[in-house]
């Protein structure tokens, strides 16, 4: 990132990012841009640099926002019909956090509406197209943030994941894209998708850019009450729920944890430390695409070749993530589209003529169908009756998912797998068959379940210039040493 | 054939902390605009985020261990979903798998003990008001905290209705946890009512009438559902299962909607606010919080304080507060803190009841709660007329002179009220008693001369003449003329002694 570099001016900046993106504004990337006030906020910004005050850690970089964070710039549309004419009167904390450290919001971007979707195909003005090849969809549903980054418009860009809607799209145009331990960053002032696996995090083009914004927007917010204390920006940093990742263990192949001189940054130095890596033996079969298993492989090889041990870890539990994730999300997804009532803000249908039309025409006209779909599942499965069987059950597998990642990482440092067992596939192809879009998410929801972190990595291409990607997951509250690892894939 | 009633209430009670439940914005919107005490976390704005009060869970603590009830260590938060322009989220945030409060009672004044199920925590819903054409919504109330209180089906008669409903507010007001003004609806009560056949093993059908916001319309609508249901059953006909709402003008409920088609509430966990831990060190150091209950005063004041006139003032807890001090009060003239061991938990509270003479504590505490309850018996004053009680020393003060006889009872009620007065406002029982040259005369050389000169007056010579042939109802006449004398301010017992002494 071209942080504080004092040759190039903020408004420099800014005007190269607002010209690419115009330059690409047929792959439908933004939803909103704001000329007039990324450049006011880069002026302010150089004059202080000139009178030389503190600027902060982010001064004058570019970023793009995904339009479901709240910011009184712009309207907060969520790329749905029935937020249109919301503009915010908050800011969101992780905003917040990143302005105040200087970055420079040019625009807002694409999603699928209220992050409902896999590859911005259920966005109310449309899909972004994807970066390497126009012909196929971006993922989803941060499609428009990864597309932003990945054709070099913005520095980093802003995203959330509930099932994998960062990671995907990142792995789907080529760039790092990662999902953070839950509650890592507060997720006050975001549109809500599913409250207990939402989690705010960011695309970048290097694993460093990642850590530096880690570092800017982790940390408690009184706002979020499920936020977890900052432990990115303290001495544990390197630290995580398990043992394994102590920073007390130089080498793991080394003497017992216990005999091991206790070195204070014992991750910081990746050559003296070698690491264990699971692969997930359920997701190396013939569902997963040639390339894809081709670049797992390579990877895997690399990783030998500098040393570190690969294991194959069976984690059956994983089987139910699907099936669980998509009971449990669109439990929480009806919930929290409630209070899209058209009363108090967004869109009302004029076709309301008392209050029952009012909510019924409202969020007819308002939701799209993916968007009703979700909402219908989500009420079914908390219906009076069917709660035990389908929302509890869903709830006991998530238990067992924690549990079996509890198990993986006692074998293993990290986890390398798939993102999605398919890279970015062609648009409109899956549109009408929602089984086969929600089955791309198969290997990214388990993650969110668990509240393990997730980064994806780029994985090269295809022979036909499609970006793979893989993921490398830790336990929690390991995201610091898994950017530092993410280095050793390079 | 005799029905009997079953009778369970709900009760929700509105919590008096600062904030409301999930937001920082003030909770008390009283005399407010409407809409005027709302954050964007209450009108539920997408992004927003509830951020639990940490007060309303020690007032939560506090109202459960005011019912006898176990404080649950584990507690959590769950969303019961309808669609409502009274609420704003689509969704209450209520407790429905994990209350914060579970098992206790509540004893009534006659012994009567009724059980509660469990409380939980909840945030309120907002205000409709309706027109002909329109209606208008005031979200000022949204997410106000409240505690429902469940009971057990243990109440068996209208009058227990109103018992229970009475208990439950004044428990609540002890706990300082609610203004409990029941006018503006501060606690409301549904009550679930059913009948059957005297020995039948198995409950009646049950309605409920929701939303009684007195305890006199809760005993109403108790006894009118009590009698609707007794007539339907007697001529054979079935009570239906459904929510009924209650008019006050007209003394009659009617059917509202059927449990049967009740809206499925598709209750979840509520994602955003992680479930609460209570230390045990944290719910006994609330609960030590609490003040005296009604049931430790009564057993404190039994025997000292007539059990209906305590009733009435137990109406008033820093009136009982304030009556506890002065009993405790070592320093004060008549206050020799005999009642203070019973209060400090340090003697059994028989000592008091027992001792065969009052204390002087004890015959001053009679004194003070026979004037209050008189006044407010009398209902020449309001409740509003309490919030600014003279002080134990005011009271003890008054309470010297009038055991002293230096006031006569008339005089002593007349200087009792002033105390009350703003204007008279620390002056103190002795300077108002004075000012208003209420002071009896107790000389008794200075009697003597006043009775010999009403006995030299020649219309009473009659009288005097009377009692000497042994009419003994005249003496009242001639301590009159004394009285009349003495501008009042003789003491009529001193007066007739002195009478009867002169004329025997």
């Amino acid at each position: 990132m071209k942080i504080a570099n004092k040759k190039v001016t903020a408004e420099r900046l800014v005007k190269d990012a607002l010209a690419k993106a115009k330059h690409f504004e047929d792959y439908h990337i933004f939803t909103f841009i704001d000329e007039e006030g990324a450049l006011k906020r880069a002026r302010e910004i150089d004059a202080k640099i000139a009178k030389g005050e503190d600027v902060g850690r982010l001064a004058g970089v570019p970023y793009a926002l995904k339009d479901n964070f709240l910011s009184p710039r712009g309207e907060t549309t969520a790329s749905a019909h029935i937020l249109e004419g919301f503009t915010a009167p908050v800011t969101a904390t992780s905003v917040k956090k990143l302005e105040d450290e200087g970055a420079i919001m040019i625009g807002r971007t694409n999603l699928d509406a209220f992050a409902h979707g896999s590859s911005t195909e259920n966005s109310y003005f449309g899909p972004t197209l994807n970066s390497h090849d126009r012909e196929r969809v971006a993922g989803g549903s941060s499609g428009g943030s990864a597309v932003a980054v990945a054709l070099d418009i913005v520095e980093f860009a802003t995203g959330t994941d509930t099932g994998g809607s960062i990671r995907q799209p990142a792995s789907f145009n080529g760039i790092y894209g990662l999902k953070p331990t839950y509650g890592t960053i507060s997720r006050y002032g975001v549109v809500a998708m599913a409250s207990s696996t939402d989690c705010i995090g960011f695309f970048t083009k290097t694993p460093e850019d990642m850590d530096l914004l880690m570092s800017v927007a982790s940390g408690q917010d009184p706002k979020d009450m499920t936020t977890l204390p900052d432990y990115y920006n303290t001495e544990a940093g390197a630290k995580s729920d398990n043992s394994r990742l102590a920073p007390s263990r130089p080498s793991l192949r080394g003497s017992g944890a216990h005999s091991a001189p206790v070195v204070a940054d014992g991750l910081e130095s990746s050559d003296s430390c070698t690491r264990t890596i699971g692969i997930i033996k359920e997701f190396d079969n013939e569902s997963v695409h040639p390339e894809i298993r081709r670049a797992l492989k390579e990877k895997c090889e690399l990783l030998k070749k500098k040393g570190h041990e690969i294991v194959e870890l069976e984690m059956p539990a994983l089987k139910y993530g699907l099936a669980a994730y998509y009971i449990l999300v669109p439990a929480e997804v009806a919930s929290n589209l409630s209070r899209h009532d058209g009363v108090r803000y967004g869109f009302r249908s004029d076709k309301a003529v008392d209050v029952d039309s009012m909510y019924g025409e409202t969020r007819s006209e308002g939701f799209m169908p993916e968007n009703k779909r979700r909402i219908m599942i989500g009420n079914f499965v908390l219906s009076s009756g069917f709660y035990d069987a389908y929302f509890l059950k869903a709830a006991k597998a998530r238990t067992l998912i924690v549990e079996e990642y509890a198990k993986a990482f006692s074998k293993c440092d990290f986890i390398l797998t798939p993102v999605s067992p398919n890279p970015a596939f062609k648009l409109g192809e899956k549109v009408d068959d929602p089984v086969a879009m929600y089955l791309e998410d198969v290997m990214s929801v388990s993650l969110n379940l668990a509240g393990v972190p997730g980064l994806a990595i780029p994985a090269g291409e295809t022979p036909e210039g499609i970006s793979l990607g893989l993921q490398l997951v830790g336990p929690r509250r390991s995201d610091k040493a898994l950017l530092e690892f993410a280095k050793e894939l390079e | 054939m005799k029905y009997i009633p079953t009778i369970g209430i709900e009760c929700h009670v509105q919590l008096c902390t600062k904030t409301k439940l999930f937001s920082e914005v003030d909770n008390d919107a009283r005399g407010k605009e409407p809409n005027s005490c709302v954050s964007p976390v209450d009108y539920a704005m997408p992004g927003m985020l509830p951020r639990l009060n940490g007060e309303a869970i020690k007032f939560a603590i506090r109202a459960g261990r005011a019912m006898n009830c176990e404080i649950n260590p584990y507690s959590r938060f769950d969303r019961k979903h309808y669609f409502y322009p009274d609420s704003p989220k689509g969704y209450q945030i209520s407790q429905f798998y994990h209350p914060i409060i579970g098992a206790g009672y509540v004893e009534l004044p006659s012994g009567t003990k009724v059980r509660i199920e469990h409380a939980h925590l909840e945030g309120d819903a907002g205000k409709l008001t309706h027109f002909d054409t329109y209606s208008l919504v005031d979200l000022n109330r949204v997410d106000t905290p409240l505690i429902e209180i469940v009971s057990m089906p243990d109440i068996h008669s209208s009058k227990d209705v109103h018992d229970y409903c009475k208990e439950l507010w004044r428990l609540m007001c002890y706990a300082g946890v609610t203004y409990g003004d029941l006018y503006n609806g501060n606690m409301r009560f549904d009550v679930n009512v059913s009948v059957a056949p005297e020995g039948s093993s198995e409950l009646g059908t049950r309605a409920e009438v929701k939303n009684l916001n007195s305890f006199r319309s809760a005993e109403r609508a108790a006894e009118y559902e009590i009698k609707r249901q007794t007539k339907l059953l007697e001529k054979g006909e079935k009570v239906v299962q459904e929510t009924r709402g209650w008019n006050d003008a007209t003394g009659v409920t009617t059917g509202q909607r059927s449990k049967e088609e009740a809206k499925d509430y598709r209750y979840m966990p509520e994602p955003d606010i992680p479930p609460i831990n209570l230390s045990s060190e944290f719910i006994d150091e609330e609960s030590a919080k609490l003040p005296l209950m009604p049931a430790d005063y009564r057993k404190l004041f039994d025997g000292v304080i007539k059990s209906d006139i305590l009733e009435v003032l137990l109406d008033y807890p820093q009136l009982m507060n304030s009556l506890r001090e002065l009993s405790t009060r070592e320093d004060g003239f008549l206050g020799d803190g005999s009642l203070a061991p019973v209060v400090t938990g340090l003697a059994p509270s028989s000592s008091v009841v027992t001792s065969g003479s009052p204390s002087k504590a004890s015959s001053l505490v009679l004194l003070i709660s026979n004037l209050f309850a008189s006044v407010l018996l009398a209902e020449e004053k309001s409740a509003e007329y309490l919030n600014d009680l003279p002080t134990a020393k005011e009271l003890d003060e008054l309470a010297e002179m009038n055991i002293k006889k230096e006031l006569s009872s008339t005089a002593t009620k007349e200087v009792f009220l002033k105390l009350f007065d703003p204007q008279m406002k620390g002056r103190g029982a002795k300077q108002i008693a004075k000012e208003l040259g209420l002071i009896q005369e107790n000389d008794l050389g200075a009697l003597e001369k006043i009775v010999d000169a009403v006995l030299a007056k020649p219309e009473t010579q009659k009288a005097q003449a009377d009692f000497k042939a042994g009419e003994e109802k005249v003496i009242g006449f001639l301590v009159g003329q004394v009285m009349k004398e003495s501008k009042g301010k003789a003491n009529p017992s001193a007066v007739q002694d002195i009478l009867r002494k002169k004329l025997s």
